[in-house]
């Protein structure tokens, strides 16, 4: 139990955050929801990765590499390590430039503004905030999972999800963007420092890590974990699609509206590769030598849950007080589930309570408590999906959020880059990424068991594997969802009429000609 | 021509990633205990972490700084100023 209090004080301590950044805040809807665009470097960058690094980073990627193995890490780690600092780089300071010059508060706010699109960013709206829901369930779930875990079973899994959505909800609801901001800071700091303390507890509990990985290799049905054999080569290209979701997510796409300055994103840009790194590493490679764990390996058959495979190594080989320190490090990555509910809350008073009037008529004060509202509501919604979902992590979060965001991005791209783009073709992408997820959504419910859903000339081409659909050898939908999206971008703009020429001036403004090449007439 | 090159290192980095050719091999352990297959990936990270400082060292958008800087335009204040 001593475990569980340490993390009860951590929840104190990231509560009192969300409470002093409140007093610090001004009481506006800027201050509220982009802290008053003021984020500098180092609170930017551990923010941003913070806000990235979920339930699906330590407890997903850990379940995973336990039943998987090692090729985990390629499969989401540095593949994004390359993708999302990238995306960051290319889309992330265009969005800032466009967002801090033109007042924009959301994603949507652009989109609506870029393409003179009034009823089409609605619908994108709404697309957004169905594919953020899973996300934000992923981090309750994990919340009530690890607090469950790492009170030994004494702490019903409903009852921690309860605590931790209770817990986010507050500093959401008093510290805003800002309060956000600074407890995914402190969560990073945190992981950081505690997670490499854990990896050295762990590697000695065990024996020293040699002698772990040499046990495991001297055993033929634990060897393969620590290849990439049982990685199928398909599934790892399609993962290379999945981090374009990064762009897409809003939560990411209004953090990179909270800079102060563009040169913020400089250190973002290239240290976010090296923090995949040191998060992600541990966590794969302890998952996969959890698998020779006697300890674990039993109470994972016992319990049929591998995500809590950390949370066991924890318990197994750290001193209690030190296992409470990480188990609050764990819970600290579950909660990044903030910025989401926060985004949310934003996407919902500016998108459709200020657009539709509600900001002129009832004043900010109403916009900023109508945020307010909305936190409570979407984290009790969360809360309730979060008790009663049964699937793994892991599989919940890729399925559904990181597909659809994925095949959401090209719509940022045109936005961002390509000047004949149009709101017909912005709309064509989004429906085409709600019927997509929709149909993979279909096809999971109506086939429950694996087997070959569709083929052609005995070319299995439609495949319902245990955790969901694949394509031909195993190709995951996000990969024709991604190119059909950006085919229905490119048709849909190209069959109908760009915006008009003084928002494309305000966009892509024209280049400056230099006086002394002005002919004098 | 930096565009170009950095393209290219984008393309090889992505290539790089799929490591298809040591799917089977765990030997040689590094530093005595790090798969070869996880240590090429850690690799692989911190090359990704050497491209993105080139990318801002060679082609950094220093135009979207002013811009950022530059008074606001804003008709979306509230969205209310919003085509519809």
């Amino acid at each position: 139990m001593i475990e569980a209090v340490v993390v009860f004080f951590y929840l104190a301590i990231v509560l009192y955050i969300g409470i002093f950044a409140f007093r610090r805040g001004t009481r506006t809807g800027e201050d509220y929801f982009l802290a008053n665009r003021s984020l500098g470097s180092v609170v930017f960058l551990l923010s941003l990765f913070g806000t990235n690094m979920t339930s699906v980073t330590i407890l997903g990627s850990s379940g995973r590499a336990f039943r998987d193995g090692i090729g985990v890490y390629g499969l989401m780690a540095s593949s994004s390590a390359i993708v999302i600092p990238l995306t960051i780089f290319l889309a992330g300071t265009r969005i800032w430039a466009h967002g801090k010059r033109f007042g924009h508060k959301t994603p949507v706010q652009f989109f609506r503004d870029r393409w003179e699109a009034g009823a089409i960013g609605t619908f994108i709206f709404a697309l957004q905030a169905v594919l953020l829901v899973p996300y934000i369930v992923v981090g309750v779930k994990g919340g009530g999972e690890t607090l469950f875990a790492i009170s030994g079973g004494s702490i019903p899994r409903w009852f921690g999800g309860g605590i931790v959505a209770s817990v986010v909800m507050g500093y959401v609801f008093f510290g805003g963007m800002r309060g956000t901001a600074w407890v995914n800071s402190f969560q990073t700091l945190l992981f950081l420092s505690f997670g490499f303390a854990a990896v050295l507890v762990i590697g000695n509990g065990m024996g020293g890590f040699s002698s772990a990985v040499e046990r495991m290799l001297a055993d033929p049905h634990l060897a393969p974990l620590l290849t990439l054999e049982r990685m199928n080569p398909y599934v790892s290209f399609s993962f290379l699609f999945i981090p374009l979701s990064a762009i897409a997510f809003p939560h990411i796409g209004i953090f990179c509206l909270t800079a102060r300055r563009m040169s913020s994103f400089r250190s973002t840009v290239i240290f976010y590769p090296l923090c995949i790194l040191a998060i992600w590493m541990p966590c794969v490679f302890l998952g996969a030598l959890s698998a020779g764990e006697p300890a674990v390996a039993s109470a994972v058959e016992a319990g049929g849950d591998s995500d809590q495979v950390m949370i066991i190594l924890l318990k197994t080989h750290a001193p209690r007080w030190l296992a409470g320190i990480l188990g609050a490090g764990i819970m600290a990555a579950v909660m990044a589930t903030d910025s989401q509910i926060l985004a949310l809350s934003t996407m919902f008073t500016e998108d459709v309570f200020a657009y539709h009037g509600g900001r002129s008529r009832f004043g900010e004060r109403a916009q900023v408590l109508t945020g307010r509202m909305f936190v409570l509501g979407v984290t009790a919604v969360a809360f309730i999906v979060g008790i009663t979902t049964t699937q793994q992590i892991f599989d919940i979060a890729v399925k559904y959020a990181f597909t659809g965001y994925a095949a959401l991005s090209p719509l940022v791209f045109a936005a961002v880059f390509w000047k004949r783009s149009t709101k017909y073709g912005a709309f064509a992408g989004a429906l085409t990424v709600a019927a997509g997820v929709a149909c993979v959504a279909w096809l999971e419910s109506a086939y429950t068991v694996p087997g070959i859903v569709w083929q052609w000339k005995d070319v299995p081409l439609v495949v319902r594997t245990p955790s969901g659909a694949a394509l031909y050898k195993g190709i995951l939908p996000v990969v024709p969802l991604t190119l059909l999206s950006s085919l229905a971008v490119v048709c849909g703009s190209l069959l109908t009429r760009p915006p008009s020429s003084a928002t494309l001036d305000r966009y892509f403004p024209p280049p400056v000609r230099p006086l002394e090449s002005l002919e004098v007439r | 021509m930096k565009r170009l090159v950095l393209t290219l290192l984008a393309a090889v980095l992505l290539g790089l990633h799929q490591g298809f050719w040591m799917r089977d091999a765990a030997r040689p352990l590094f530093f005595g205990f790090l798969p070869v297959a996880l240590a090429y990936h850690g690799l692989l990270t911190i090359a990704a972490a050497g491209f993105l400082t080139l990318c801002v060292k060679l082609a950094w958008p220093a135009h979207l700084d002013e811009r950022g800087r530059s008074p606001s335009e804003s008709r979306t204040s509230g969205g209310e100023g919003l085509p519809r």
